[in-house]
């Protein structure tokens, strides 16, 4: 029997208490269709058919995904910006399991040991043992010593750091997100050099000598014209 | 197959629209020519809402922008890859040459870098200067009054900067550097290297009614939907379609073969619909192959004929041969002075505002022709990767790594923004046993036979490819820098990226005086059929360490009106 065939079996009798907290988590293979069909962004007609192929395909079940909304709760709890369900951080993760299918492995191992753990530790599934009992188990495997080689890490350290990545990237790419970290381009504007308090900040300056090479911000919309030389003369 | 015949007759085909095939689409069809465009890809205009990336936020794909279908992610405008379904190619001995295709009207300059640089005087005669290569059968000077017409009519921004090998232009006044650049300009300057504002053709002052003005999203590899960076489509064929050029357009149309007549001179082309799976030709007095250098060395290797039976205009059995593309080497660095930094819109246009041209000789150096360093970095706009290995750089501080909680959103935003980034993009030597030919044994979807390629670096480049990470090193020290991994070595070629990566590959149908080790002329027309022209990168001689494009449409601009003059002289 397989590891994972037999978790299921022992755990057949949590399932009921999972399901209870569906309620709670939202997070289901129902609401994730009802979620993607808004995305419009430029697809070439067989880009549209491959999304709509993964999109209409299921990988996790429902009470994995309840599992993976609590711990991307445990990697960035919510606050005033926003939430990961507003992130819409496992939508993402179900998504990329299907894009990128090498995810697929190790994203249900990691699911399947935390369980593991769990059963082992309180006699429970993971996901209904209390949020203390379960940053227990989060914490042994969710540092790093940055100097060594990830690859070479434990496979569930590997698994909480893939997790984390896509947690972090799943918020801090959403609208509720982009809102937190403060990021402001991606809009219409007038790009006229570093503000001058960051400048002073880092005591830096512009060469003298090519201040005036620079585009003339008031003049941008006047008609470029030039002297047989090459000079702008507009 | 039945192949179906068109009683259309045009003055001119045009294979490809992308840099060469635009240009020559603009001043043929301006000269009164009527002209058919045959393009493998589909219909692409950047304006159009449903083709749109450009001002999309992550959150809109559900991905966030991730590289899965577009090789540059979600938003790059290049329809293609290295890998195209149903389209593959092969390799020779131990080859990975790594080919970069981009099907759609505009072709790659939808979502290229639009680093814009004229070759110098030198470029034109490398091996008169260090024995190695060939010497073009022009000089700058020929060029020159192309570069000057191209630079107006599309726009390029820069300063004069009078350095003899990197000629000054028409140029547009330049943006102001970013924080990051400062940085750069400081530490570069400190390490006796030269840095200057880029050349890229972004549109900061209006230069006419058609084209917008830059708005400074950053998202030029996005194509422009005011038109205000260079591409092909934006600015060259729509423009000349506008103008009541007579030009008809055949997207989804693969060209398969050049056809010849019993003299062995052209008569059109045949193409495969892609829509209807269906083989169609094409009459036309003279042919212009635009299709990207391989591309268009697969045309003519795959039109043998009883006339030519080593491929059209292959009697020097050239065609595909001194194939080479642009070295690469990258580096990137943590700045701890960037860390928890005061945030601002610092966009800018879609790639660097400064850049630091070949600044050395190479007769103190141990390698032939030089390199370009191209730097990056700053608070961009988070997709797909961004918060990865959020707090990796506690490293750096000795500090462990990892965790979850409140904690990752300080990390975050202590290091959104602390990274800076450089790349040399330089020179190789054209080599004849670097090669694309056609695979005996493979053919495409639509039944057309692949090409293979056979491409080895020498001691050159892998010389070359050192002095980038050497010179790196320095400057990040200079800058009190961390870099972010090894420094490679002479396991990896020191960091000297695939050949194709850089997207530069030329020189499949080189230009020059002899036919015997040339395969066009200085009007990049074929020796062997005079009424075919090569106007993409294929013709180039040597690569210098600048960008092709300015190149590729100055050229086509000089080989077009030589067109133009050998019909008034009704020599077609």
């Amino acid at each position: 029997m397989k590891r994972r065939d037999s978790i299921k079996t022992i755990t057949l009798g949590a399932i009921g208490a999972s399901y209870l907290l569906n309620g709670c988590y939202g997070v289901t293979q129902e609401k994730i269709k009802r979620s993607l069909t808004r995305y419009k962004y430029g697809r070439t007609p067989q880009e549209k058919l491959y999304d709509d192929k993964l999109f209409s395909q299921e990988f996790f079940t429902d009470e994995e995904l309840t599992i993976l909304n609590k711990l991307c709760n445990l990697i960035l709890p919510p606050n005033d910006y926003g939430s990961i369900e507003e992130a819409e951080v496992v939508q993402l993760i179900e998504f990329m399991a299907k894009d990128i299918p090498s995810y697929q492995k190790p994203l249900r191992d990691g699911i399947d040991w935390i369980n593991e753990q769990s059963e082992l530790n309180f006699n429970q599934k993971f996901i209904d043992i209390s949020e203390n009992s379960q940053k227990q188990i989060i914490d042994k495997i969710a540092y790093y010593d940055p100097n060594l080689d990830m690859n070479d890490l434990p496979d569930e350290v590997q698994w909480f750091n893939l997790l984390r990545n896509l947690t972090l990237t799943g918020y801090f790419t959403s609208e509720v997100g982009i809102k937190e970290l403060g990021y402001k381009g991606n809009s219409p504007n007038v790009w006229d050099g570093v503000p001058q308090e960051v400048l002073d900040d880092h005591g830096l300056s512009y060469d003298e000598e090519w201040l005036s090479k620079f585009v003339d911000q008031s003049k941008r919309l006047d008609t470029a014209k030039w002297d047989e030389d090459g000079n702008l003369i507009s | 197959m039945e192949i179906k015949k068109t009683s259309k007759q045009y003055d001119v085909i045009i294979v490809g629209s992308g840099a060469g095939g635009g240009m020559a689409t603009k001043v043929l069809s301006e000269a009164g020519l009527k002209v058919a465009v045959v393009e493998s890809g589909p219909y692409y205009d950047p304006a159009n809402p449903d083709q749109m990336t450009q001002l999309k936020w992550a959150w809109q794909s559900p991905r966030r922008g991730a590289g899965t279908t577009r090789p540059f992610g979600d938003f790059d405008q290049a329809y293609g890859g290295w890998d195209i379904d149903g389209e593959p190619y092969t390799q020779k001995n131990d080859t990975n040459f790594r080919w970069f295709r981009s099907r759609m009207l505009g072709g790659r300059t939808n979502h290229w870098g639009r680093i814009s640089l004229r070759f110098g005087p030198n470029d034109f005669k490398k091996k008169s200067m260090d024995g190695l290569g060939e010497d073009w059968p022009i000089t700058y000077e020929d060029l020159r009054p192309y570069y000057d017409k191209v630079d107006k009519l599309i726009g390029v921004f820069g300063t004069k900067e009078n350095l003899y090998n990197d000629p000054d232009g028409f140029f547009l006044p330049p943006p102001k550097p970013r924080l990051h650049e400062l940085y750069y300009i400081k530490a570069a300057r400190k390490a006796d290297i030269k840095v200057i504002p880029s050349r890229l053709s972004v549109i900061t002052k209006r230069i006419n009614n058609d084209r917008g003005v830059c708005f400074y999203c950053n998202g030029c590899a996005r194509s422009c939907n005011v038109y205000a960076d260079f591409s092909s489509g934006s600015c060259l064929i729509f423009p000349a379609q506008n103008a009541g050029g007579q030009i008809d357009l055949y997207v989804n149309s693969m060209v398969r073969t050049v056809e010849t007549n019993f003299e062995g001179k052209a008569t059109g082309v045949s193409y495969i619909n892609k829509d209807d799976g269906n083989e169609y030709k094409l009459n036309g007095k003279v042919v212009v192959l635009a299709a990207s250098a391989c591309s268009s060395a697969r045309i003519l290797l795959n039109s043998k004929s009883k006339q030519h039976p080593n491929g059209l205009g292959n009697s020097s059995d050239l065609v595909g041969k001194y194939l080479h593309d642009s070295t690469g080497g990258d580096m990137m660095a943590f700045l701890p002075q960037l860390t928890n930094r005061k945030i601002y819109n610092e966009d800018g246009v879609g790639g660097m505002h400064v850049y630091s041209p070949w600044w050395l000789d190479n007769k103190k150096l141990d390698f032939p022709r030089g390199y370009h360093i191209e730097v990056w970095g700053g608070m961009g706009a988070p997709t797909y990767g961004t918060g990865f290995n959020v707090n990796h750089f506690n490293k750096f501080f000795g500090l462990k790594a990892g965790g979850y909680g409140d904690v990752l959103r300080s990390d975050m935003k202590k290091y959104y923004g602390s990274t800076i980034g450089f790349s040399g993009r330089g020179e190789s030597v054209a080599m004849k046993s670097n090669y694309c030919e056609i695979d005996p044994n493979k053919v495409d979807k639509y039944g057309v036979p692949v090409l293979r390629f056979n491409y080895k670096w020498t001691d050159y480049e892998i010389k070359q490819a050192k002095h980038m990470q050497d010179t790196f090193e320095e400057i990040i020290h200079n800058m009190g820098g961390q870099p972010l991994w090894n420094k490679p070595g002479i396991e990896s070629n020191y960091g000297l990226t695939k050949p194709g990566e850089i997207i530069h590959e030329v020189g499949t149908t080189r230009m020059g005086k002899n036919p015997k080790d040339s395969v066009v002329d200085q009007f990049e027309r074929m020796h062997d059929v005079d009424n075919v022209f090569v106007v993409d990168a294929g013709p180039f001689v040597s690569q210098a360490d600048k960008n092709p494009t300015w190149t590729i449409m100055a050229l086509a601009w000089r080989a077009s009106d030589h067109i133009v003059s050998e019909f008034k002289k009704q020599n077609f």
